[in-house]
C-alpha cells in the first residue's frame, strides 16, 4: 500500500505538509497556506503570539516543526470565527478594547479558548490553591494562565475584562460552572 | 472669531465646534471601527502580504562592537542551496533614522559602530535557506584603532551638552539648598529600555520600473519616505509605503531602520520582491533604545514646604554625533515651583545600539524619578505627598513665565486620592501587614507635553450621503482609525456605520503620523477643517450660513427647514477638500501639557523583598476625549508599561564587549497578565483650546508618565526600602528589609 504524503487538517481542511523539515508550524501556517492571522512575534516560544490550537490544546507554534503534525488537526484564529461570524471570545475582545495593534490578539484569543476547555476539564494551575478541587475561573486564575501571551500595549485588564465576560455567559447558559 | 481653516495655529480656537454638533458620537466609547479585523487575524501587517515571487531576506549581525568589516565570504553562502545575494551595500544603513529625520541616518554598514549592527543581508528562495545562510555567513573584521567606551560611566568616556537641548538656569540653586528648610540631594539611576512591539520591523520591498513600493511597519510615513529615498538616492516621489496595521511601535518605528532599505536594495539588484523580517533579537540589538540615566535631583523647601529651588541633572548616553539625548528634564521645566533652578541634561559618547524615542522620551524616566524624589521631599517635611505636590504648582511657568494653556493636576490628585481611598494611607513604612507581604501606597503625578505637527487629512462627502476620510497617519493601536471617523461623523452628522476611514498609504495627504502623543490632536484637526469646509459648501448649496446647519443621521436642515437627506442635497455630487494644520503661535504662548495622577498599592514580601502591584488607579486630563474607550486603553497601556518601568524592565549591556545580554523577551521583561492587576483609569472632562481646535490634548504617553514612581513610593510606603536603582528588582530590596518576623514596626 502506497504510503499517503503527509497531512495535517487545519480549520477543517487537510494541508500537505511541507518538504523542508526545517520548517515551522508557524511558518507553514503563514507562509504556505496564507493564515497569517497565526502572529510571528519572537519564534522562540516567549511570546504567545503564534498560539494555535493542535487537537484541541494550545501550543506556540513556533515552536513545532511542520513535519510533526500529520494526521494532526489543527484550528487557528481563522477557524475560531471570521468577521461576519465572529465567536464570542472574538466579539467580547472587541466590547472590551481587549487589544490595541492587534498583534498578540489572535495568539491571546487561541490561548483564552483553549484556557476555556482546559478550565472545564478541572486542570489545576499555579495558582489554584487545591489542584484536585475543579478549580474557580477567578481573575487570578485567569491572569495565571494567560501569562504566556504577552501584549506590550498593555491591554491585559481588557483581555481579562472580555474573558470573564464570555466565561460568566457560558456559566449562564449551561446552568453550570465554566 | 473667525479662523482660517488651514495652516498656522495661532490663536486658540474657543468656538468648541464639536460640541455644538448633534450627531453625538464624539467622545463616546465606541468600538474600534478595524476591531472585527484584528481579532479574527484579519487585519494584513507588514510580512503578510501575498506578493507573487517575493524572496526572503535575513539580515547577518556584527560579531564584533567597533570596527570594519574587511571581508565577506559571499562565494560559500552563494554555494548553499537556494541563496540568491549577499548584500552589502554603502547604502545600507548602520543606525536607526530618529523619529522625523525626513532624512537618511548614517549609512555603510561596513563600519561597524556597535555589537549587533546589520552589515549584510542574506537574500534566498525561502526563509529557512536565507536564515541559515545568514548564520553561517563569514564575516572578517578589523577592530578599531579608537574605540570608545561601552560604559557611560567609564572615566575615559566623553561627555557632551546636546546639541537637541539648552539647560534651564534660573537664580542660585546651590543657595537655596543651603537657605532650605528641608530638601533632598539624591542620584536615581534608570535602565535601559526597549519599545519592544509585538510585530518585529518587517518589510516587503518591490520595484516597479524606477518606483518602490515598500509594505512595511512604520509610524510616520510621510518622514519615512524621504528617509528611505535619501538612502537610496531617489526621489521621495518615487517611493510609496503601505502600513494599514503596525503590530505597535511605541518609537521604534518613528524613523525607517535597516531592514527596509536592505529590503530596497535587495530587490533591486535581484529584480523582483524581496521581505526582510528581523527576529525577535536583531530588533532588540539593532533598532533603538531607550538611554539608560542617571539623575541627580535637588530639592529645596522652605518652612511651609514650597519649593524655592529644584535641581534637575541628567547623564544619558548615545552613539558619537548621534543629535538625540533623551529629554529627561522636560516635563521638570514647567511642573513645579522653585525658581533657583538648574536643570541639565549631558550625553555620554558610548557604543551600544542607537538611542531615540521610546514612549514617552524624557518624562518616561524623567517623572518617575523626580516623583520619587517629591516623594522623600515629603517625608523629610512630615506632609502628604498629594499636599506637597499641590502646594507647588506655580502660576506661571517658572523662570519662562509662559502661562498655563490648563493644568488639571490639582482636581487629578484630588478625585484619584477620593477613588483610590488614599485616606487609609498610613504616614509612616511598615504598619500594614498581609500575611507575608508589607503592604504600601503610594502617588505620583503624571505630566507629558503637548505638541502639535504640520498634518493634512482630506475628507470626502459622498454623493450617496457616506463619508470618507483619508490620511496617511498610521493606526499603531492608538485608535486612529476610531477617532478621526468619530470626528468626521460628528461633524458631518453621520452614524458611524456611514464613515470609512482610510489610513496607512504614503499616497494619500500627510498625516502628523503616530509619534509624540500628537498623531490624534494633528490629523484630527486636519479632519475638522476639513468637515468645516464641506459643512461650508452645503450650507451655501442650502442657502443658510454654516453657523445654523444642522446635520444629523445624514441629514441636514437649518432654521425650521425640515431636514433633507444628504443625498438630496449633494445632487449626484462629491464634496471633497483636503484640511491641513500646522502649530503655530499658541505652541509657544502657552506651557502645553497633559495631567494626571497615579496611586498605586502593592505588596513587598517581607521574606524575599518581590514586590507585587496589587492595584493602580490612574487620573488623567487631556482635553477633550475623542473616545472614552480607547483614550482609557491607552491610559491602561502607559500604567502597565510603569510597571515594567519599576519592577522589571531593563536592558543589560555586557560593558567588557558591548553586547546586549537580554536581546530576546524571555530575558527583558516586559509585564506579563500575571503582573497586572485591577486598573482604574478615570478620564477628566476638559477642554484645552490652546492645544487644538478640537480642544484635545495627546494621551498616548500620558499613562507611562511618572507610573512608576507612584510604584516606587509604594514600596517604600510598606516597607521601609527606598531604592534609587529602576527596577525595583529583589536583590536590591532584600538587603535593607526589616525584620519579617516583626508584625508592624
Amino acid at each position: 500500500m502506497a504510503s499517503l504524503p503527509p497531512t495535517a487538517h487545519v480549520n477543517g481542511l487537510p494541508q500537505a505538509l511541507p518538504d523542508d523539515p526545517r520548517r515551522t508550524l508557524l511558518d507553514w501556517l503563514r507562509h504556505d497556506l496564507g493564515l497569517t492571522g497565526t502572529k510571528k512575534g519572537c519564534d522562540h516560544g516567549q511570546c504567545g503570539a503564534c498560539t494555535v490550537l493542535v487537537d484541541g490544546r494550545r501550543i506556540n507554534s513556533c515552536l513545532s516543526l511542520a513535519a510533526l503534525h500529520d494526521g494532526d488537526h489543527i484550528e487557528t484564529i481563522e477557524g475560531i470565527g471570521q468577521p461576519e461570524a465572529l465567536a464570542p471570545l472574538q466579539r467580547a475582545f472587541v466590547t472590551h478594547d481587549g487589544f490595541q495593534c492587534g498583534y498578540c490578539t489572535p495568539g491571546q484569543i487561541c490561548s483564552a479558548t483553549a484556557l476555556m476547555a482546559e478550565l472545564k476539564a478541572g486542570w489545576p494551575s499555579a495558582v489554584s490553591a487545591d489542584v484536585a478541587a475543579r478549580p474557580n475561573p477567578t481573575r487570578e486564575e485567569l491572569r495565571e494562565r494567560m501569562s504566556g501571551n504577552l501584549c506590550r500595549c498593555g491591554a491585559y485588564s481588557n483581555i481579562i475584562a472580555a474573558l470573564e465576560e464570555v466565561i460568566a455567559n457560558e456559566t449562564t447558559e449551561t446552568g453550570a460552572p465554566a | 472669531m473667525h479662523l482660517p481653516l488651514s495652516e498656522m495655529y495661532n490663536e486658540p480656537d474657543d468656538r468648541n465646534v464639536l460640541d455644538r454638533m448633534r450627531q453625538g458620537v464624539i467622545g463616546q466609547p465606541l468600538d474600534r471601527p478595524e476591531g472585527a479585523l484584528k481579532v479574527s487575524g484579519q487585519a494584513t501587517y507588514a510580512a503578510e502580504w501575498r506578493i507573487d515571487g517575493c524572496v526572503e531576506g535575513v539580515l547577518v549581525l556584527a560579531e564584533i562592537a567597533q570596527g570594519q568589516v574587511t571581508a565577506i565570504d559571499r562565494d560559500a553562502a552563494l554555494a548553499r542551496d537556494g541563496v540568491l545575494a549577499v548584500i552589502a551595500d554603502p547604502a545600507m544603513t548602520r543606525r536607526s533614522a530618529q523619529g522625523m529625520a525626513a532624512k537618511a541616518p548614517q549609512q555603510d554598514a561596513a563600519k561597524v559602530e556597535y555589537f549587533g549592527q546589520p552589515v549584510a543581508l542574506v537574500v534566498a528562495r525561502t526563509f529557512e535557506q536565507a536564515r541559515d545562510a545568514a548564520v553561517a555567513l563569514r564575516v572578517d573584521y578589523a577592530d578599531a584603532a579608537e574605540p570608545v567606551p561601552f560604559d557611560p560611566h567609564a572615566p575615559d568616556v566623553k561627555v557632551e551638552a546636546p546639541s537637541s537641548s539648552k539647560p534651564v538656569e534660573g537664580g542660585d540653586l546651590d543657595q537655596a539648598m543651603r537657605d532650605a528648610a528641608f530638601s533632598v540631594d539624591v542620584e536615581y539611576d534608570t535602565p535601559g529600555h526597549a519599545s519592544a512591539a509585538m510585530e518585529p520591523h518587517a518589510t516587503i520591498a518591490q520595484w516597479q520600473g524606477d518606483s518602490l513600493i515598500l509594505h512595511g511597519s512604520y509610524q510616520m510615513l510621510a518622514y519615512n519616505v524621504k528617509e528611505i529615498a535619501d538612502c537610496l538616492g531617489i526621489s521621495p516621489d518615487k517611493v510609496r509605503i503601505i502600513a494599514p496595521y503596525v503590530g505597535g511601535g511605541f518609537g521604534s518605528k518613528l524613523g525607517i531602520t535597516h531592514e527596509a532599505v536592505a529590503a530596497a536594495l535587495a530587490a533591486r539588484e535581484l529584480g523582483r520582491p524581496v521581505r526582510v523580517v528581523m527576529s525577535r533579537q536583531q530588533v532588540f540589538q539593532t533598532v533603538m533604545r531607550r538611554s539608560e540615566t542617571r539623575q541627580r535631583v535637588r530639592l529645596a523647601a522652605d518652612a511651609g514646604g514650597r519649593l524655592i529651588g529644584l535641581g534637575h541633572e541628567a547623564l544619558v548616553s548615545n552613539l558619537p554625533g548621534e543629535k538625540f539625548a533623551e529629554p529627561v528634564t522636560q516635563a521638570t521645566e514647567f511642573l513645579y515651583g522653585g525658581e533657583n533652578r538648574l536643570l541639565k541634561v549631558e550625553v555620554a559618547r558610548i557604543s551600544r545600539l542607537t538611542a531615540g524615542s521610546v514612549r514617552a522620551p524624557g518624562e518616561a524616566v524623567g517623572m518617575q524619578v523626580l516623583e520619587a524624589a517629591m516623594d522623600e521631599l515629603a517625608e523629610k517635611i512630615g506632609i502628604d505627598p498629594i499636599e506637597l505636590r499641590k502646594r507647588n504648582l506655580p502660576a506661571t511657568v517658572p523662570v519662562q513665565g509662559t502661562p498655563y494653556s490648563s493644568r488639571m493636576l490639582t482636581q487629578a490628585l484630588e478625585q484619584g486620592a477620593q477613588a483610590f481611598g488614599w485616606s487609609a494611607r498610613q504616614d509612616r513604612p511598615c504598619q500594614t501587614r498581609d500575611g507575608d507581604w508589607w503592604v504600601g501606597m503610594g502617588v505620583a503625578s503624571a505630566a507629558r507635553v503637548n505638541m502639535m505637527v504640520p498634518a493634512q487629512a482630506r475628507v470626502t462627502l459622498r454623493a450617496d450621503g457616506s463619508a470618507l476620510v483619508e490620511t496617511d497617519q498610521t493606526d499603531i493601536g492608538t485608535g486612529s482609525y476610531a477617532i478621526l471617523g468619530q470626528i468626521a461623523g460628528e461633524m458631518l452628522g453621520l452614524p458611524m456605520a456611514r464613515v470609512d476611514v482610510k489610513l496607512g498609504d504614503s499616497a494619500l495627504p500627510p498625516g502628523a503620523g503616530s509619534g509624540g502623543s500628537f498623531g490624534a490632536i494633528s490629523t484630527g484637526s486636519a479632519v475638522l477643517y476639513a468637515c468645516e469646509e464641506i459643512r461650508k459648501r452645503l450650507a451655501k448649496i442650502l442657502g443658510c450660513a454654516a453657523e445654523e446647519l444642522v446635520l444629523k443621521d445624514g441629514t441636514a436642515s437649518h432654521g425650521d427647514a425640515a431636514p433633507r437627506p444628504l443625498r438630496d442635497v449633494l445632487g449626484g455630487e462629491d464634496l471633497t477638500t483636503t484640511g491641513k494644520i500646522k502649530p503655530g503661535k499658541t505652541a509657544k504662548a502657552f506651557s502645553q501639557a497633559s495631567y494626571g495622577a497615579f496611586f498605586a498599592e502593592v505588596g513587598v514580601h517581607a521574606f524575599t523583598g518581590e514586590v507585587r502591584v496589587r492595584r493602580m488607579t490612574g487620573v488623567f486630563g487631556f482635553g477633550r476625549v475623542l473616545n472614552a474607550k480607547t483614550a482609557r486603553s491607552q491610559c491602561l497601556g502607559g500604567m502597565v508599561w510603569g510597571i515594567g518601568s519599576a519592577l522589571t524592565e531593563e536592558l543589560a549591556f555586557d560593558t567588557r564587549d558591548g553586547h546586549l545580554v537580554n536581546h530576546d523577551l524571555a530575558e527583558y521583561h516586559v509585564p506579563v497578565h500575571a503582573d497586572v492587576p485591577a486598573i482604574e483609569v478615570i478620564l477628566l472632562e476638559e477642554r484645552d483650546a490652546a492645544a487644538s481646535p478640537l480642544q484635545a490634548k495627546g494621551v498616548g504617553e500620558l499613562g507611562i508618565c511618572g507610573a512608576a514612581g507612584a510604584i516606587a513610593n509604594a514600596v517604600y510606603n510598606a516597607c521601609g526600602v527606598r531604592v534609587r536603582s529602576f527596577p525595583l528588582t529583589l536583590d536590591k530590596i532584600v538587603p535593607s528589609l526589616p525584620d519579617p518576623f516583626a508584625q508592624t514596626l
